[in-house]
């Protein structure tokens, strides 16, 4: 599904964010990225969508070289991935279920389609009876389980997640980690970037360690 | 399309309105003032003042001769009142010089059409005719009139080029603000896979939409202007026993206007949306 080889990112100015990254994802797999605050992470992550482009090496995704991507062809290529961020990047002038609706606007589903679409990643996420909300209103962890309804709305093959526990009380963190483990028992692949080890250590699944851009 | 009816969608419109109705307008009065110039004779005349004692020549006399002047002189020669003679020979050059009586405040006096290059060897050779007292080239008020014409016609394209670009200029601006206040969903809708086509078409929608309601407004603003000068210019053409109006643009003329405002209007929008959303990318 995902497939790093001797991939490095080099920053204008110099700065290597990261330097002969190697690894597979396997279709259906869960895998945590764990690594300190300014280890890569975010970095790697970003080269799976091609909101970054690698320095060298290739990164392969769906059978994709991503580095080698076209800009028009990026969007679709971004539609099969689910993207949650740990700033959410909701949009607060919209309702909830509006929110959840946004990917579904341009994927050309059917409205009636679309909206039964909508109200089912709401209610697995737990938020359908807030559908109206507006997401200020929500508390940090249902925003962030909002995150993950507008993520899966399109249902993606790939969930990537940058720190989805960031800034959540154990519990919230608990249950927002939950969510995306019961994704990936129906078979979504999914990659989780995270700084908690002990949360990790939870699941007893893959982990991939960052350490200095280098995975260890 | 709510974007549009937004007090700044609005007022952008109105500007837009306002700089279309300058072209528009003028274009309109120059068309009423042009149907107003065409109801007088625009053809350059000579006016020929024949000598006393010339009626009933027997077809010696200048209208005679002129009305037997060779058609590759494009003149057209109206034998006024006044020699029966002339236009009874001329009727046999009607189709070369078009001969019939005319209106003349003098008895013998003919008005000679010409064409602006015919006119002044025309009216030359008229003058050394024998019998003719007077010639007169009534040439320079036309070619001014013409002139003046013209002027006004570039003048309006001048004027509807700067404008146009005016309005290219606001919707560009309008749709800048318009991006800069939607940058975070264009950031997240990039992120989640819209196609730039997909986040583009909003924009020139709204481009589009404001350039014709710009287009509407310039219309009402002339017809209102027009309506106002018309109670003025009725009361100065009934004292002329005229029925003349300043004319409102013709359905096509409007259907112009609309059309060139909605299209300024998008490509403004083009431009804009060219310019500033590739600087906005997800990070």
């Amino acid at each position: 599904m995902v497939s790093f080889s001797a991939v490095a990112k080099r920053y204008p100015g110099g700065k290597s964010a990261l330097e002969g990254v190697s690894f597979a994802l396997e279709p259906g797999e869960l895998a945590f990225l764990i690594g300190r605050s300014g280890a890569g992470k975010s970095t790697l992550l970003k080269l799976i969508p091609a909101i970054e482009r690698p320095t060298s090496g290739a990164v392969i995704v769906n059978g994709q070289n991503v580095g080698a991507l076209k800009r028009g062809a990026i969007p679709y290529l971004r539609r099969n991935i689910g993207l949650v961020f740990q700033d959410q990047k909701l949009l607060y002038d919209r309702s909830v279920y509006d929110n959840v609706m946004l990917p579904l606007s341009f994927s050309g589903q059917p409205p009636q389609e679309a909206a039964r679409r909508a109200r089912a990643a709401l209610d697995k996420v737990g938020l359908l009876p807030r559908e109206k909300a507006s997401p200020i209103e929500l508390s940090g962890g249902e925003q962030q389980r909002l995150a993950i309804a507008r993520a899966v709305v399109n249902r993606p093959a790939l969930l990537v997640a940058d720190e989805p526990t960031a800034n959540l009380d154990v519990e919230s963190a608990a249950k927002v980690l939950d969510i995306f483990v019961a994704f990936n028992q129906v078979g979504v692949t999914v990659l989780i970037a995270t700084h908690d080890l002990a949360l990790v250590e939870r699941y007893g699944k893959r982990v991939l360690r960052l350490a200095e851009g280098r995975l260890g | 399309m709510q974007r549009l009816w937004r007090p700044s969608g609005l007022a952008s419109a109105l500007v837009i309105g306002i700089a279309v109705s300058l072209p528009a307008g003028g274009y309109a009065l120059l068309e009423s003032l042009r149907a107003l110039a065409g109801r007088a004779t625009l053809e350059p005349q000579i006016s020929l003042f024949l000598a006393d004692g010339c009626k009933a020549c027997g077809g010696r006399c200048a209208g005679s001769r002129a009305a037997r002047r060779p058609a590759r002189e494009q003149g057209a020669l109206r034998a006024a009142r006044g020699c029966p003679e002339a236009t009874r020979r001329g009727r046999g050059h009607e189709r070369s010089h078009r001969l019939s009586r005319a209106q003349s405040p003098a008895d013998d006096a003919f008005v000679v059409t010409a064409s602006e290059k015919t006119l002044e060897p025309l009216a030359a050779d008229l003058a050394k005719l024998p019998g003719v007292a007077h010639v007169q080239a009534d040439s320079v008020w036309a070619r001014r009139l013409g002139a003046l014409e013209r002027l006004g016609r570039l003048g309006l394209w001048l004027l509807a080029a700067l404008l146009g670009a005016g309005l290219v200029a606001v919707t560009f601006n309008t749709i800048r603000l318009q991006i800069l206040t939607q940058r975070a969903e264009i950031e997240v809708s990039k992120l989640i896979g819209a196609t730039d086509a997909f986040i583009r078409r909003p924009f020139y929608y709204l481009g589009l939409l404001q350039g014709a309601a710009g287009g509407v407004f310039a219309l009402a603003i002339v017809a209102g202007l027009l309506a106002a000068l018309n109670i003025e210019v009725r009361s100065l053409a009934d004292s002329y026993g005229s029925s003349y109006r300043l004319a409102f643009l013709s359905a096509s003329g409007a259907g112009v206007v609309l059309a060139l405002a909605g299209g300024l209007g998008w490509l403004g929008a083009h431009l804009s949306v060219s310019r500033h959303l590739r600087d906005i990318e997800p990070h």
